[in-house]
C-alpha cells in the first residue's frame, strides 16, 4: 500500500473514481431489478447503506477475532444479520415497498459490491476508514440507484418518486418499466459516465502537457 | 463515384473491378423498394408519407449528431442511414404518431448501429431494433392501425401528436390480415395480399411489388439469394405440415404473402452486415428464420414474427459464420482442424 488515504478521499472515491456501479460494475441484479421506480430505488439505496455500514463496523472491529480460512462464511453471516434487519424494518415501516422489492432485500446478502468491500477494504483497515469507505461506497451505489430508477421512473411513468411531472396526456414508454429498460438505461448511463471520464483524462493530460512545456 | 481512381494499379489478383460500393449497394435498395413504398403511400395516403419523412429524418439527425464533423460527410453521404429509416419507416403503421417514427428511428441509428462502431459492426439489423424498441416502448400505438384506400389527403389524428403525449385515436381502424387470422381465424383473400390493399404497415402490404423488388435486387446480385429462398422454403414447408393437421393453420402462400414476410425477407434479412457470410451459413440463416417466424405466428403471442425471428437469427450469424468457414485450400481433411464438415 502507497499510502494511507485521507478519510476524504476514502469517502468520495466511493462516489465518483471507484463507483460501484458504473466503474466496478457491481450489484448489477439489485440495479436492475429494482430500479423501475425511483422510490424502490432510494429504499433499496437505504437499505444497502445500513447493511454495508453496519458489515463493515463489524467486520473492521472483528477482523483480529476472524480465522482467515472461514472468512468469506463469518462475512456472509455478519452481512445477513444486518439484512434481515433492514428487511424486517422496511416490512414494518414501508409494507407496499416491501411488496414491491420482493424477494430483493433479502439478496442484498448477495450483493457482490458488500462483500467486495468486506474483503479488499474493511478486513484491511481500521474502523473509522472501514466505515467511511462504506459511507462512500453506498452513496455512489445510491447515485446510480437514483440516476437509473429516476430515469426509468420519468419516462416510463411520466412520475419522480410518485409525483406526476407531464400531466395526463403523457405517453409512458412501457419499455422502461420492464427489465429492457433497465439494460438500456444502464448501457448508456455507463456510456455516459466512461464518456465523462474519458474527456476528464484527456484534458488532464492536456495541461499535463502544457505545464510540462512551459517548464 | 467517389472513390479516387488511380493511375496505376498494383495489387495482386483479382484484377476486376466492380462499381460496387456502398453508397451504390444503398442505392440499389431504395430503387428496390421505391414501388413499394409508393404502393404504401397510395392506399394510406399522405399520413404514411409524413411517417416515412419523419423515421428518416430521425435516422439523419441521429446519424449527423453522433458522428464526428469530421466523417460527416462520408457517414450521411452512403446513403445507409437514410436507408435504415426508410425500412424502420415501411415497418411501422400508417397512423404512428409522427414523434415515435422520429424517436425509434434515433433508436435505430443510436442504440442500433453507432454504439457498435457504425456501419458494418452492428450485430443486429438498425431498422428492426427501432422497430423492436417502438413495439416494446409504445405497443398500442404499434398495433393500431389506420385503415387503408381513405381519402389521399386525410391525415389520421393520430399521427399528429405533440411529443411524449398520447394519440387521440381514430374511432375507424382496421386490422391486419395475420391478426384476422390469429384472434378471428378468417382469412383474406390472395389477391388483396399481392395487390396490397390490406391493413398493415406501411410498406409490408403490397406482395407483388416487394417481389418486383426483391427480383431487381437479385439480378443485380445485391443480396445472397440463399437467405430470402432459405426462408421461403422453411416457412413454407413448416407452414404446410401444419395446415395439413386440420387445425386452422394458415396455408403456405398465405404465410408467404401475408404480413412482413416479403418485406423482411426480401429486404432485412439479407442485410449483409447482419447475415452469414458463407453460403452453407445463408442457408442456415434463412432456414433458421422461416422456421422461427411461423414458429411464433402460430404459437407465440404476437400475430407477427418476422423482426423477432430476423433479431434472433441475427444474434447467431457469427456463431454460424464460425461453424461454416469453408477449409482453406491445401490445408488437409478439416479434421486436423477441429472443423465441423457436413
Amino acid at each position: 500500500m502507497a499510502r494511507e488515504q485521507s478519510s476524504y478521499e476514502s469517502f468520495i472515491k466511493g462516489l465518483w473514481r471507484e463507483n460501484p456501479v458504473f466503474v466496478q460494475v457491481l450489484g448489477m441484479c439489485p440495479m436492475l431489478a429494482v430500479t423501475n421506480t425511483a422510490l424502490n430505488s432510494l429504499v433499496m439505496g437505504l437499505a444497502t447503506l445500513f447493511v454495508l455500514m453496519g458489515s463493515s463496523f463489524l467486520v473492521a472491529s472483528l477482523k483480529h477475532l476472524i480465522p482467515k480460512q472461514v472468512r468469506i462464511s463469518l462475512y456472509i453471516i455478519i452481512i445477513a444479520t444486518f439484512v434481515t434487519i433492514a428487511d424486517y424494518t422496511i416490512l414494518a415501516l414501508l409494507p407496499a415497498v416491501h411488496k414491491e422489492l420482493g424477494a430483493f432485500i433479502p439478496l442484498i446478502v448477495a450483493n457482490c459490491m458488500i462483500l467486495g468491500r468486506q474483503e479488499a477494504f474493511a478486513s484491511r483497515h481500521g474502523v473509522r476508514m472501514a466505515v467511511v469507505d462504506a459511507a462512500g461506497m453506498s452513496a455512489g451505489f445510491m447515485f446510480a440507484l437514483l440516476a437509473l430508477g429516476g430515469v426509468r421512473e420519468l419516462l416510463g411513468n411520466g412520475s419522480l418518486f410518485g409525483v406526476d411531472l407531464f400531466g395526463p396526456g403523457f405517453e409512458p414508454w412501457v419499455i422502461m418499466i420492464l427489465p429492457p429498460g433497465g439494460f438500456i438505461t444502464l448501457g448508456l448511463l455507463l456510456l455516459l459516465f466512461n464518456w465523462i471520464a474519458a474527456r476528464k483524462r484527456a484534458f488532464l493530460a492536456e495541461v499535463a502537457a502544457t505545464e510540462r512545456e512551459m517548464l | 463515384m467517389s472513390q479516387h481512381e488511380p493511375h496505376l494499379l498494383l495489387q495482386p489478383a483479382p484484377m476486376l473491378r466492380q462499381g460496387m460500393n456502398t453508397p451504390r449497394a444503398m442505392l440499389d435498395v431504395w430503387l428496390a423498394l421505391l414501388p413499394a413504398t409508393l404502393a404504401g403511400i397510395w392506399f394510406f395516403g399522405l399520413g404514411a408519407l409524413l411517417v416515412l419523412l419523419a423515421s428518416m429524418a430521425g435516422a439523419l439527425a441521429t446519424e449527423w449528431a453522433f458522428t464526428p464533423a469530421s466523417r460527416r460527410r462520408a457517414a450521411i453521404g452512403d446513403n445507409s442511414a437514410l436507408l435504415t429509416g426508410l425500412l424502420l419507416g415501411l415497418t411501422l403503421p400508417p397512423g404512428l404518431p409522427l414523434w415515435m417514427a422520429f424517436l425509434g428511428a434515433a433508436v435505430a441509428i443510436g442504440i442500433g448501429k453507432v454504439i457498435w462502431g457504425g456501419l458494418g459492426h452492428n450485430l443486429f439489423n438498425p431498422a428492426l431494433v427501432g422497430r423492436a424498441f417502438l413495439l416494446g416502448t409504445f405497443p398500442i400505438a404499434m398495433t393500431t392501425w389506420a385503415p387503408s384506400g381513405g381519402p389521399f389527403w386525410e391525415i389520421p389524428p393520430s399521427l399528429l401528436a405533440l411529443p411524449f403525449q398520447s394519440p387521440a385515436y381514430d374511432a375507424l381502424s382496421s386490422a391486419t390480415p395475420l391478426g384476422l387470422m390469429k384472434f378471428e381465424q378468417q382469412g383474406t383473400a390472395l389477391p388483396e395480399l399481392l395487390l396490397g390493399n390490406t391493413g398493415g404497415c406501411i410498406g409490408e402490404t403490397s406482395g407483388a411489388l416487394l417481389l418486383l423488388g426483391g427480383l431487381f435486387l437479385l439480378l443485380r446480385r445485391d443480396f445472397d439469394w440463399r437467405i430470402p429462398a432459405g426462408i421461403f422454403l422453411a416457412a413454407a414447408t413448416f407452414s404446410a405440415l401444419l395446415s395439413l393437421t386440420g387445425d386452422g393453420y394458415p396455408g403456405p402462400l398465405f404465410t408467404l404473402l401475408s404480413g412482413g414476410m416479403l418485406l423482411g425477407a426480401l429486404f432485412m434479412a439479407t442485410d449483409p452486415v447482419t447475415s452469414p457470410l458463407t453460403p452453407r451459413g445463408a442457408w442456415i440463416f434463412g432456414l433458421g428464420t422461416g422456421f422461427l417466424v411461423v414458429l411464433i405466428r402460430v404459437f407465440g403471442g404476437f400475430p407477427e414474427g418476422m423482426m423477432y425471428a430476423i433479431l434472433l437469427m441475427n444474434a447467431a450469424t457469427p456463431l454460424i459464420d464460425r461453424y461454416t468457414q469453408p477449409r482453406v485450400f491445401g490445408r488437409g481433411g478439416g479434421r486436423d482442424r477441429g472443423e465441423q464438415t457436413s
